[in-house]
C-alpha cells in the first residue's frame, strides 16, 4: 500500500514522515518520528496520556489520523522545556512530586500548558475540570492540582 | 503533618527532595513498556476468545500465515505440555492462562499470536486466524458457580481444605477456616447483633499502561525481554516455565512501568513474545490494547461476604461470624486466604468464625490488587461496625479504639501483633479539624479502619563507590512510585553522602541479584532494608582503608557525616572522595552486595474519614473531603508516602462508587473502556488530606512499614457509612453508583 | 482505508457518490473507537474539516450558523454565542473532555445518532435546522428529523450536514440542558433534559419546549410537560406534572449505563430542573440584553 507524505513543524523543526492513512497520529509521532513522550493509554480519547498540542490547542494524538496532521505545528512533551531549560509546569510536577508511575505526566503536561496559556490564573476547579481529560490511577491527582496551581503562580510571576 | 514518636536527627531520610529518575519522567525520555522499538522489530498481535467457556475444536491458521508482511503465527501447540511434563498444579495454571490450550475459560483468553512487519498487518493477520468452538455452558459469579449442578471449569477439581476431602469435583477451589471462641456465647453476650449481606464486582486495578513486552530471541536458545513488570526476575522464572526452558537462558530488563498495583506480577505477554520472536527470528513486540486489558488481565475479585457481629453497651465486640465467597476467575487463587486474614484483624475479638471460599467462574483470572482480598472484606466489617455503633449511639472512632488490636493483641490470624500502630490512626483522625467540620445539607461523615500485613519477602543490593566519592546504588525492584528516591535516601544517610551524589538504578535480572517482585509494599522494607546493609558494608570497608591508611586500628576510626574520623581527632579526617581516589591503592574498587530474606515485617493500618454530599433525587453521591491517617512506620520519603495514601484512598472512592466489571449474559464483558469503567476523574474529587503516622517498625533498621496497600482498605466502608449518615439508607451492594443509591432511597420512602 | 480532505462542499459530495464505502467524519471522535473496536471499516474517510463554511461560527441579523464539523470549543469558547444560547453552549461543552472539545462536532454528535448524545436535545429545543448537501444541492431538515434510531439517520450515504441554522434568541426566552451521569465529566449521559421557555410580559410561561435525551431511541419531546406550564409560572404543582409527564414520556431500556426505572425518575427530576434554569435565563433575558 502507498504511504502517504506528510509534513509538520513538530516541536520547532520542520519534520516529515510517511504514514499509512488509518494510523493514528499517535502511532505515526512513536513508530515513524520515534517520539515515544505521549503514550497510548487507551487509544480511544478516554485517558489523554497521548496528549499534544496541535495548532496551539490540546489533542489526543490517538483519535487523529496520522495524514491530518499535514501543514499542522504539533508540539509534544519532548519539545516543553526550551532549549535545555524545564518548563514552570515541568520544575513544579518534579517538585511537588506530581508523579508516581509517570504514565500519565506527559499527557497532564500537555494539558496544563493548554489550561495555563488559555487561563493563567484558574480556581481549583477550574484545573479540575479542565485536566478531567486525563486519567490518573497513581496519585489521586491532588498533587497534579498543586503542581498546576504553583506553576501557574510562578508563570504569573508571582 | 507527622506524628514521630521519637526524632533521630536524620538528615535525608524523612525529607522531600525531587526524584532521581524525575526529570526523564518529566520530558519524555523515561522507556515505557511500549516505548522500545529496535532494528527489524516485528509487530505482534494476540488473537482471543469471544466466548466465555468453549471447547476449542480446531485452529486454522493457513490463511494467516500466507498473508503480506506476517512472520510468524503461534497456538497453545507451540508451547510445551506441562501438564505431561509433571509441572506443579499452579504452574500449568500459569500456562493455561498465558495460551489457551484445549479450553477457553473467559472471553478474552489467549488462543493464539501473530507476528508481522507492520501494526495493520498483524492485526489483519490476527482476524484471519479461524478458531473453530464447541460453545460450553458458562457460570459467571460464585453463586452460579457454587449451585448443585454447576457446569465445572476443571473437571478434576476437588476442593482443598475440607476434611475429609470431596469425593465430586466442584468450582470451589478451596475453603479457609479461622476460628476462636465460642460464638454462641459471643452473640449471648451482645446487647446489639446486626447481620448482613454484601456483595461486591469485580474491579481493576486500572494501571494507565497497558501490557507491554519486546522479546529478541537468538538462534542459540537465548533470549532478552524488555517488559514492564512489577518484577521482572519473577517474569523470567515464569516465562521460563511456560517456555519450559531454564531461567539462566532469559535476560530480563525492567521498563519503567506505568502503574500496575499487583496486577502487573503476573505474565501475559511474555512467552507469546519470545515464541514469536524465535519462529521469527527477529524481534516482536506485543502490546495490549486497552480492552484487551480490561478483558484478559487481572481484575480482582467479585464476592459475597456475610457478616454478622454482636458488641456489648460499652462498645466491646463480643462475636463475629463472617462468610465469605470471593471469585477467582479462570483459574483457583483468589485472595480469600488474605481476605480470612484480614477481615477482622484490626480489632480484638474474643469469639469469631471466618470461613471462606475460593471459586472459579468464567471470568478472567484474578491478580494481586492492592491489598488482595482485604477491602471487599473491610467494606462488610466496617459497615456492620457503623452501624453497631449508631446502634448503641457510641461515636464511629470510640467503638474501635474500644475494640483496637495492640502490641500484644492475639492477632485473628494467628500471631501475636508487635508494635502497631492502630489506635495512632484513630487518634489522628479525632484530633483532625475535618472531624468536627460543618456538615451541610445533604451530606454525611463516615468513618472506617483497614489493615494489611505489609510484605518482606527477598531483595539483593550493590552499592558501588565511583572514583569521585559519589554511590550507584543497584537493585533489581522496578521503580513503580518513587522507590529510587527512598533507596538514595537510605544510602544517603548511611554514607553520609548527598542525596545527589547517589545514583539508583534498576538493574536486570543478570546484573544483580535476585529481587521478589514490587509488591506487598515491601520495596522500602526489604529492598532498603538490603541497601542499608550493603551500605553498612561499604562503610566497614572504608573505616578499614582509613585505618590502614593512618596505621591504626579500625576501632579507631569513625564514619561521620562521610568522613572517616579519628576518634581524637589524631588524624585530619578523610572523606569518601579521598578515599575513593585513593581506592587502588587501599584494596582497590569500592564494592559491596548484600542479599537477604526479609524479616520483621511491620503491619500496617490505616482509618480514614469522608464526607460526602448526596443528590436525593438522582442519587449522585459526591465526595466532599477526605482524610487519611496511615501508619507509615517511618516516612522516608514524605511525598511518596502521601502519594501511596492518596492514590489508595482514590482507587477505594472509584470501587466504592463507579467501577465494576459488566458482563452481559453469554459472558461478554460490556464495558471494556476507560469511557464505560469509570475510575475517578479529577474533577469527581477533592483534595486528599494526609495525616501520616510514624510508630516505627522495630524490625527495620530506618522503622519501616510499607504503605503501599492498606490506604485502598477503608475507603469502601467510609464513603458507605457517610452516605448512611448523610440520606439513611445503608448499602450493601458495590459499587454505591446512583441507580443503587435511588433505589435504596425509594425503599426508605415506599 | 484511504483518507481525503475536500476543499469544498462539492468535491465532498462527488467523492461520496463515487465511493459507495465513505463516510464522512468532522472530529473522529465517535469514529476512531467504531474503527477500533471493528464496528465500521470504511474503505474511504472524507475528512470534512478542510471546508471552509463547515468550521464556522457566524452570526447574522436574525439567525447564526454554526458548521457541522466546527470543534464544540468553538462554540462554548464564543461569548456572544453562550450568553445567548447557555443550555445549548453548556451541552455541547458537556462532551468529553477538552482534548474531545477541540475535536467533537455537533454534526458528529448528531450523525453518529445515539440516544445519549448531549447536544441534541438541547439543538432539538432550540428548533435549530440542519442544512443538508448531497449530489442535488441542499435540502433543510429540522435537528428532530435526522435521526430515526440508534446508529440510524435520515440522510442519504452521499449527504452530509454543511451547517446548523439557529434562529436569534428572543426576548425573555432561555434555554437549559442538564444531565446525569455517574462522573462528573468523561461520561455519557444516563439521561439528558432539555427546556426552553418564552415568558409573557406577566411572567407566565408563553411558550415552553422540553425534549429527553437517553431515555428512548431517539430524543423525545415531551408535549405533556410543555402543555402543563402555558400559562403556568411553573409553581410547584406544575413542576410535579413536568416531571410525571417526562417520566411518562420515556421509552428507555435497561442497559450498562442505567435502567428503566432510573431513567424514568431522574427524567423527571431533570426536566423538572432545566425547566426552573431556563426560567431564570428568560427573566433575565429582556430587551436591553
Ligand atoms: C472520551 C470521549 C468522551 C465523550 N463524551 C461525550 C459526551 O459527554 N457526550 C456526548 O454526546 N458524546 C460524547 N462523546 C462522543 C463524541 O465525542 C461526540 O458524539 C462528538 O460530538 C462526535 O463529533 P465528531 O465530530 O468527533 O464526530 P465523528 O466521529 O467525526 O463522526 C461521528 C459520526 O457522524 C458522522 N458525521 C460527522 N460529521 C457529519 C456531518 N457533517 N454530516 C453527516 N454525518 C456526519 C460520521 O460519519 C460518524 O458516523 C465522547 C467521545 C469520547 C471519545
Ligand atoms: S491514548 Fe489517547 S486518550 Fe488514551
Ligand atoms: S503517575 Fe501513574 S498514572 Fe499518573
Amino acid at each position: 500500500m502507498p504511504r502517504t507524505h506528510i509534513t509538520t513543524v513538530i516541536n520547532g523543526d520542520e519534520t516529515e514522515f510517511l504514514t499509512e492513512d488509518s494510523t493514528s497520529l499517535l502511532n505515526a509521532l512513536r513508530d515513524e518520528v520515534g517520539l515515544t513522550g505521549a503514550k497510548e493509554g487507551c487509544g480511544t480519547g478516554d485517558c489523554g496520556a497521548c496528549s499534544i498540542l496541535v495548532d496551539d490547542r490540546v489533542n489526543c494524538a490517538c483519535l487523529m489520523f496520522a495524514p491530518e496532521a499535514d501543514g499542522t505545528v504539533i508540539v509534544t512533551v519532548e519539545g516543553l522545556a526550551d532549549s535545555g531549560e524545564l518548563h514552570p509546569l515541568q520544575q513544579c510536577f518534579l517538585e511537588g512530586a506530581a508523579l508516581q508511575c509517570g504514565i500519565c505526566t506527559p499527557g497532564f503536561l500537555m494539558a496544563a500548558k493548554a489550561l495555563l496559556d488559555k487561563n493563567p490564573d484558574p480556581t481549583e476547579t477550574e484545573i479540575r475540570y479542565a485536566l478531567a481529560g486525563n486519567l490518573c490511577r497513581c496519585t489521586g491527582y491532588d498533587k497534579i492540582i498543586r503542581a498546576v496551581q504553583e506553576a501557574a503562580r510562578e508563570m504569573r510571576g508571582q | 503533618m507527622a506524628i514521630t514518636e521519637e526524632n533521630p536527627g536524620y538528615k535525608w531520610v524523612g525529607t522531600r527532595p525531587v526524584r532521581p529518575d524525575g526529570v526523564e519522567k518529566v520530558t519524555g525520555k523515561a522507556r515505557f513498556g511500549a516505548d522500545l522499538i529496535l532494528p527489524g522489530m516485528l509487530h505482534g498481535k494476540v488473537v482471543r476468545s469471544p466466548h466465555a467457556h468453549a471447547r476449542i475444536v480446531s485452529i486454522d491458521t493457513s490463511a494467516a500465515e500466507s498473508m503480506e508482511g506476517v512472520k510468524a503465527v503461534i497456538t497453545g501447540a507451540d508451547f510445551p505440555d506441562l501438564a505431561a511434563n509433571g509441572a506443579h498444579p499452579s504452574e500449568i495454571d500459569v500456562a493455561n492462562n498465558t495460551i489457551a490450550r484445549d479450553k477457553v475459560l473467559y472471553e478474552g483468553h489467549v488462543v493464539a499470536a501473530v507476528a508481522a512487519i507492520t501494526r495493520e498487518q498483524a492485526e489483519a493477520a490476527a482476524k484471519a486466524v479461524t478458531v473453530t468452538y464447541e460453545v460450553l455452558p458458562h457460570v459467571l459469579t460464585v453463586d452460579e458457580a457454587m449451585a448443585d449442578d454447576a457446569p465445572l471449569l476443571h473437571d478434576a477439581m476437588i476442593t482443598k481444605g475440607v476434611d475429609p476431602a470431596p469425593e465430586e469435583p466442584s468450582n470451589i477451589a478451596s475453603k479457609i477456616l479461622h476460628e476462636r471462641g465460642d460464638l454462641d456465647q459471643g452473640f449471648g453476650e451482645a446487647d446489639s447483633v446486626v447481620e448482613r449481606e454484601f456483595t461486591t464486582k469485580p474491579v481493576h486495578q486500572g494501571y494507565i499502561e497497558p501490557h507491554a513486552a519486546v522479546a529478541d530471541a537468538n538462534t542459540d536458545g537465548r533470549a532478552h525481554i524488555w517488559c514492564s513488570s512489577q518484577g521482572h526476575f519473577q517474569m523470567r522464572a515464569y516465562t521460563a516455565t511456560v517456555l519450559g526452558v531454564s531461567p539462566g537462558t532469559l535476560k530480563v530488563t525492567a521498563a519503567e512501568i506505568g502503574g500496575g498495583f499487583g496486577g502487573k506480577t503476573v505474565i501475559y505477554l511474555e512467552p507469546l513474545a519470545v515464541r514469536l520472536s524465535q519462529r521469527a527470528g527477529r524481534p516482536v513486540k506485543l502490546v495490549m490494547d486497552r480492552d484487551e486489558v480490561f478483558r484478559a488481565t487481572g481484575p480482582t475479585s467479585g464476592t459475597r461476604i456475610k457478616v454478622k457481629m454482636g458488641v456489648s453497651k460499652d462498645g466491646k465486640i463480643t462475636a463475629a461470624e463472617v462468610w465469605m465467597a470471593y471469585e477467582a476467575g479462570a483459574y483457583a487463587g483468589s485472595p480469600v486466604g488474605a481476605a480470612g486474614m484480614t477481615a477482622i484483624a484490626c480489632y480484638d475479638i474474643p469469639n469469631f468464625v471466618v470461613e471462606g471460599y475460593d471459586v472459579v467462574c468464567n471470568k478472567p483470572r484474578v491478580a494481586a490488587y492492592r491489598a488482595p482480598g482485604a477491602p471487599m472484606a473491610a467494606f462488610a466489617v466496617e459497615s456492620v461496625l457503623d452501624e453497631l455503633a449508631r446502634n448503641i449511639e457510641m461515636d464511629p472512632i470510640d467503638i474501635r479504639l474500644a475494640n483496637a488490636a495492640v502490641e500484644g493483641t492475639q492477632a485473628s490470624y494467628g500471631p501475636k501483633f508487635p508494635r502497631i500502630g492502630f489506635v495512632e490512626t484513630l487518634e489522628a483522625i479525632k484530633e483532625h479539624p475535618n472531624y468536627t467540620a460543618d456538615l451541610g445539607p445533604n451530606q454525611g461523615r463516615g468513618v472506617a479502619a483497614g489493615f494489611w500485613f505489609n510484605a518482606g519477602m527477598m531483595s539483593s543490593a550493590t552499592v558501588h563507590i565511583n572514583e569521585n566519592g559519589t554511590a550507584t546504588v543497584v537493585t533489581g525492584s522496578p521503580d513503580i512510585g518513587g522507590s529510587r528516591q527512598s533507596m538514595a535516601l537510605m544510602a544517603a544517610e548511611e554514607l553520609g553522602i548527598p542525596y545527589e551524589s547517589i545514583k539508583p538504578v534498576v538493574a536486570d535480572t543478570e546484573t544483580v541479584g535476585f529481587n521478589d517482585v514490587t509488591g506487598g509494599s515491601r520495596v522500602t522494607l526489604a529492598t532498603g532494608a538490603a541497601v542499608v546493609d550493603a551500605c553498612r558494608l561499604i562503610v566497614e570497608d572504608l573505616r578499614g582503608r582509613a585505618a590502614k591508611t593512618w596505621d591504626v586500628e579500625v576501632d579507631q576510626v569513625e564514619w561521620v557525616d562521610g568522613q572517616a574520623q579519628h576518634v581524637d581527632g589524631a588524624q585530619p579526617p578523610l572523606s569518601l572522595n579521598d578515599l575513593a581516589a585513593k581506592s587502588g591503592r587501599t584494596g582497590g574498587p569500592i564494592s559491596a552486595n548484600a542479599s537477604l530474606n526479609s524479616r520483621g515485617v511491620g503491619a500496617g493500618f490505616s482509618t480514614q474519614l469522608c464526607d460526602v454530599e448526596v443528590d436525593p433525587e438522582t442519587g449522585v453521591t459526591k465526595v466532599v473531603r477526605y482524610l487519611t491517617a496511615q501508619d507509615a512506620g517511618r516516612a522516608i520519603s514524605p511525598d511518596y508516602v502521601e502519594g501511596q495514601m492518596q492514590g489508595g484512598v482514590v482507587q477505594g472512592i472509584g470501587w466504592a462508587l463507579n467501577e465494576e466489571y459488566i458482563h452481559d449474559t453469554e459472558g461478554v464483558m460490556e464495558n471494556p473502556s476507560f469511557l464505560d469503567y469509570r475510575i475517578p476523574v479529577a474533577s469527581d474529587l477533592p483534595m486528599i488530606d494526609c495525616a501520616i503516622v510514624e510508630v516505627p517498625n522495630p524490625a527495620h533498621p530506618y522503622g519501616v512499614r510499607g504503605v503501599g496497600e492498606v490506604g485502598i482498605v477503608p475507603p469502601m466502608a467510609a464513603v458507605g457509612n457517610a452516605i448512611h449518615d448523610a440520606v439513611d439508607v445503608r448499602m450493601t451492594e458495590l459499587p454505591m453508583s446512583p441507580i443503587k443509591v435511588l433505589e435504596a432511597l425509594n425503599e426508605n420512602d415506599g | 482505508m484511504k483518507y481525503v480532505a475536500p476543499s469544498s462542499v462539492e468535491e465532498a459530495t462527488s467523492l461520496l457518490s463515487s465511493s459507495p464505502s465513505a463516510q464522512v467524519f468532522a472530529g473522529a471522535t465517535d469514529v476512531v473507537p467504531q474503527l477500533r473496536s471493528g464496528r465500521t471499516a470504511p474503505e474511504v474517510l472524507v475528512d470534512l474539516k478542510k471546508i471552509k463554511e463547515l468550521v464556522e461560527v457566524n452570526s447574522d441579523g436574525d439567525k447564526w450558523t454554526v458548521g457541522a464539523a466546527t470543534p464544540t470549543a468553538y462554540l462554548t469558547e464564543d461569548e456572544s454565542f453562550s450568553h445567548e444560547f447557555p443550555g445549548l453552549s453548556e451541552a455541547a461543552g458537556l462532551i468529553g473532555s477538552d482534548q474531545i472539545q477541540n475535536r467533537s462536532s455537533l454534526g458528529g454528535n448528531l450523525c453518529n445518532a445515539s440516544p445519549a448524545a448531549d447536544s441534541v436535545p438541547a439543538m432539538v429545543v432550540n428548533g435549530v435546522r440542519a442544512v443538508v448537501a448531497g449530489p442535488n444541492g441542499t435540502r433543510v431538515l429540522d435537528v428532530s428529523e435526522v435521526v430515526t434510531g440508534p446508529g440510524q439517520t435520515t440522510l442519504d450515504d452521499d449527504e452530509f450536514i454543511v451547517e446548523f441554522e439557529i434562529d436569534k434568541m428572543p426576548n425573555r426566552s432561555g434555554d437549559a440542558y442538564l444531565r446525569m451521569t455517574p462522573r462528573t465529566e468523561m461520561d455519557i449521559a444516563v439521561v439528558g433534559a432539555g427546556a426552553r421557555v418564552t415568558l409573557a410580559d406577566d411572567g407566565s410561561i408563553e411558550q415552553a419546549v422540553l425534549a429527553l435525551g437517553a431515555v428512548a431511541p431517539t430524543v423525545v419531546r415531551i408535549p405533556d410537560a410543555e402543555q402543563a406550564l402555558l400559562g403556568s409560572t411553573a409553581d410547584e404543582e406544575t413542576l410535579n406534572a413536568v416531571a410525571a409527564a417526562a417520566s411518562a414520556a420515556c421509552n428507555p431500556i435497561d442497559d450498562k449505563r442505567g435502567t428503566v426505572e432510573y431513567r424514568k425518575q431522574v427524567a423527571g427530576v431533570l426536566a423538572k430542573r432545566a425547566v426552573v434554569i431556563a426560567i431564570e435565563r428568560a427573566e433575565q433575558r429582556n430587551g436591553s440584553n
